[in-house]
């Protein structure tokens, strides 16, 4: 690995320059705040500071010609990063959630399985979020698994403005949940009476007065089911263009011999193209599964932490913020953890062992 | 990448390098200096900016050597602020004061966590502990220890009404003199009822606990109700008075609005009495401002012809508070500042500057009237006089943890009335967890 080592002075001395610069400048900030314009920058200039030493580091390790070695240096900053920050963090959560911590201060008694038992035993508001949790990703999924793949196999039809509707349909995706449930929350306001607006205006109007709904605020547990729509309305275009790219993906010789052999438009799609989609759809659906799984923002905009439109996510919020019940909080959070888990896990051990037979 | 652009790019850092380390130091006060006090506060909206900005004026007026440092962090309630300084805590850099709803809210969170001082000697020095409403001070100490500083007072008991509503549904019954009990109440929502008004408007999930404890207090009357929160409860929950209240509340969210539960805050509650469909809401009195004040930030309706107040059903002659205060925390940065700065809270001029624009009264009982409104005239008159209780919601009366699990439950009963024993069962249960209740 370091048997090739070219020395260049001019790097040299330039990296050591950084190096001690960032140093200096890292043991100078830990010391003293920098504040510009009212502003503390301290952490930030940690960071600018650490980032030139390290630069020095990277230009001597560059000297030594090794793509391994250099890829590792170059890497190494983000693995650490995510090592803390993610993992270290879910491990911090899973050690909470064992504890007895309640207000502000921690407090680390080892309450063993007490904080997930209390979940599971006789708690009718954790059965309430199970139950839309698992509405929501049904829903969620099938709808936007069946609405995706029809306005592909449209879109696949080479029609005129293809790129316009492709465009038109992806959009909603751009729009953060927050932001279209509140909207959808107007659309889909129950109100009757003098003060009906948003689609049951629309509905009034054109006399289908028997599809006024009460939407989302329909009794428990079908209000949960209205949830679906926003966020199919979302997601949709986002899985028709999975499914675009995988249609795209397989060869038109194929579709021509099909149609040589006597195939009709329909078998084509039942028993060449659809077959070989199958990867696609498993993509897609733990993209949404494991969204469905952790929905938080489209949720509270909607349901305004109502109890019939409750999921894990809110429940975690209210536990941990509003009732400083940190165990608690951190059980409930590590049980969402652990349901994506089960969902995404299998997924990428696969496609591990699949890469490494390439 | 080829030489050059590496070289230039490590160039332009070490060029960075050097500036940071440049106006490092230039840019850093000394830190020594108890030049300043940073205050955290969630008044970021309308009235309540406008009123810390008057009472820094008071401040700055007073302290001209003291640079006021304002930590507000917007979000409704504090929702978000309160994540913000328990980060902050945890991380031991407290602000050097901040804001915390007076009662359990600060007693259970920061006087049990060791992180607030008693403020006994400042409630002397300025005089604070005799312009007080008696029955207020324990409910905002801990062992005969006083430890934030109210700076506003709000009611929660309020009824609001639209006079227009009630004539034309021909009721004669006047909301101020004749809602005793609850049952009178109720008779008058039958009559609204069947002119195919809604009776009783209601908002976001959350005013439902809000509501909750007003026919609570309505139903077993301000000694119970304080009762439920003393350490042992005397006012037992598993008992008839709770049986009683659990019924009226379910009864007074039969009168309510079906889409309540999709309203994203109390604000389209009050609305609907506002705009003539509802007649009555039950909300706390900074509904006076949404009602009374200039566009864009009020609906600017005319008292007693628009809209019109009362005392809340049954709880004539009780005053359900809640509180904004301010602390000082074990270990503040600058503690000869933030005693100037609560200081100023807990005084006259300060809180004349405040409440006026806040839309909240004093706390103190000796404010000049003249600055206020009709409606903060007639509740400082009953600040004075009435019996002051807590708020549930508002964290007066219950640690957070609590609250939440009060919350839940009020909830839960809100999607399905019928439940009345799995409610009341869930009631004794939170008071369990909490662990007043053996």
């Amino acid at each position: 690995m370091f048997r090739k080592f070219t020395l260049r002075v001019p790097r040299l001395i330039l990296a050591l320059a950084l190096i001690l610069g960032g140093a200096i400048c890292v043991f100078f900030l830990w010391n003293v705040q920098l504040i510009i314009a009212g502003k503390n920058l301290t952490s930030i200039g940690i960071l600018l500071a650490g980032l030139v030493f390290y630069t020095g580091i990277i230009l001597i390790i560059s000297m030594f010609q090794s793509e391994t070695v250099l890829s590792i240096a170059l890497l190494l900053p983000s693995m650490v990063a995510v090592a803390i920050f993610v993992y270290g963090f879910i491990g911090w959560s899973i050690r909470v959630s064992f504890t007895e911590w309640k207000g502000l201060n921690p407090d680390y008694t080892w309450a063993g399985l007490k904080q997930y038992y209390l979940l599971f035993q006789n708690n009718p508001r954790f059965v309430i979020d199970v139950r839309n949790t698992a509405m929501f990703t049904v829903g969620f999924i099938l709808g936007c698994l069946i609405i995706g793949l029809g306005l592909a196999i449209l879109l696949d039809q080479k029609l005129k403005g293809e790129a316009l509707f492709r465009g038109i349909f992806l959009f909603p995706m751009s729009i953060s949940f927050i932001a279209s449930g509140v909207v959808w929350g107007w659309l889909m306001n129950p109100s009757t009476g003098n003060r009906i607006t948003g689609i049951n205006l629309i509905f009034q109007t054109l006399g289908l007065k028997s599809l006024i709904s009460l939407w989302h605020s329909t009794p428990m547990p079908w209000g949960m089911a209205f949830t679906v729509i926003p966020a199919v309305w979302q997601l949709s275009g986002f899985t028709m263009a999975l499914y675009m790219g995988g249609m795209r993906s397989i060869s038109d010789d194929l579709r021509e011999a099909a149609r040589v052999d006597g195939a009709s438009e329909f078998q084509i799609y039942r028993f060449i193209i659809f077959p070989m989609l199958q990867p696609v759809t498993l993509s897609a659906v733990i993209i949404l599964g494991h969204m469905s799984l952790k929905i938080f923002d489209l949720i509270v905009a909607l349901g305004n932490k109502a109890i019939g439109l409750d999921v894990p996510g809110i429940y975690m919020w209210t536990t941990t913020f509003d009732g400083t019940n940190y165990a608690q909080g951190a059980a409930i959070g590590v049980l969402m953890l652990v349901s994506v888990a089960i969902l995404v896990v299998p997924y990428l051990i696969q496609n591990m062992r699949t890469e490494t037979q390439l | 990448m080829n030489k050059k652009n590496l070289y230039g790019i490590v160039a332009i850092l070490v060029v960075a390098a050097t500036v940071l380390s440049a106006c490092g130091p230039k840019a850093t006060p000394t830190p020594a200096a108890s030049t300043e006090v940073e205050v955290f506060s969630w008044w970021v909206g309308p009235g309540e900016a406008d009123g810390l900005a008057a009472m820094v004026k008071v401040f700055n007026a007073q302290y001209p050597n003291i640079q006021f440092i304002n930590a507000a962090v917007a979000g409704g309630a504090g929702t978000n602020a309160k994540a913000v300084l328990a980060t902050r805590l945890a991380a031991n850099d407290p602000p050097d004061s901040w804001q915390a709803h007076a009662g359990q809210e600060t007693i259970a969170n920061y006087v049990a966590a060791g992180q607030v001082l008693p403020l006994d000697d400042l409630f002397k020095s300025t005089g604070l502990d005799k312009v007080l409403p008696a029955t207020l001070l324990p409910l905002i100490s801990q062992n005969g220890h006083p430890y934030s500083v109210p700076v506003n007072i709000h009611r929660s008991n309020v009824l609001w009404y639209n006079p227009k509503v009630l004539a034309a549904a021909g009721v004669t019954a006047n909301p101020k003199t004749d809602f005793a009990t609850l049952d009178a109440f109720f008779a008058v929502c039958d009559q609204i009822k069947a002119a195919g008004k809604i009776c009783l408007s209601l908002g976001a999930p959350w005013t439902a606990v809000h509501l909750f404890e007003n026919i609570m207090i309505g139903t077993i009357g301000a000694q119970k109700w304080s009762g439920l929160w003393s350490t042992p409860p005397t006012t037992d929950w598993a008992g008839a008075d709770v049986t009683a209240g659990i019924a009226n509340f379910a009864k007074a969210l039969s009168y309510t609005n079906a889409d309540a539960s999709t309203m994203t805050d109390w604000q389209p509650a009050s609305k609907l009495v506002s705009d003539g469909d509802a007649a009555f809401n039950i909300m706390g009195d900074w509904a006076y401002g949404y009602f009374a004040n200039a566009a864009p930030n009020g609906l600017a309706l005319t008292p007693h012809t628009d809209f019109d107040w009362a005392v809340a059903p049954g709880t004539y002659g009780v005053f359900n508070f809640l509180s904004d205060s301010f602390v000082l925390p074990v270990g503040a940065k600058h503690p000869d500042a933030t005693l100037d700065w609560l200081t100023v809270a807990a005084s006259r001029p300060g809180q004349e500057a405040f409440n006026p624009l806040k839309g909240s009264i004093c706390a103190r009982t000796d404010c000049n009237q003249a600055l206020f409104s009709e409606y903060s005239q007639d509740a400082a008159k009953d600040w004075t006089a009435n019996v002051v209780v807590g708020s549930l919601f508002h964290g007066v009366v219950a640690a957070p943890a609590w609250a939440a699990s009060i919350t839940t439950a009020v909830g839960l009963f809100q999607a399905d009335t019928t439940k009345t024993a799995d409610f009341q069962a869930a009631l004794v249960a939170a008071c369990k967890s909490d662990g007043t209740c053996k």
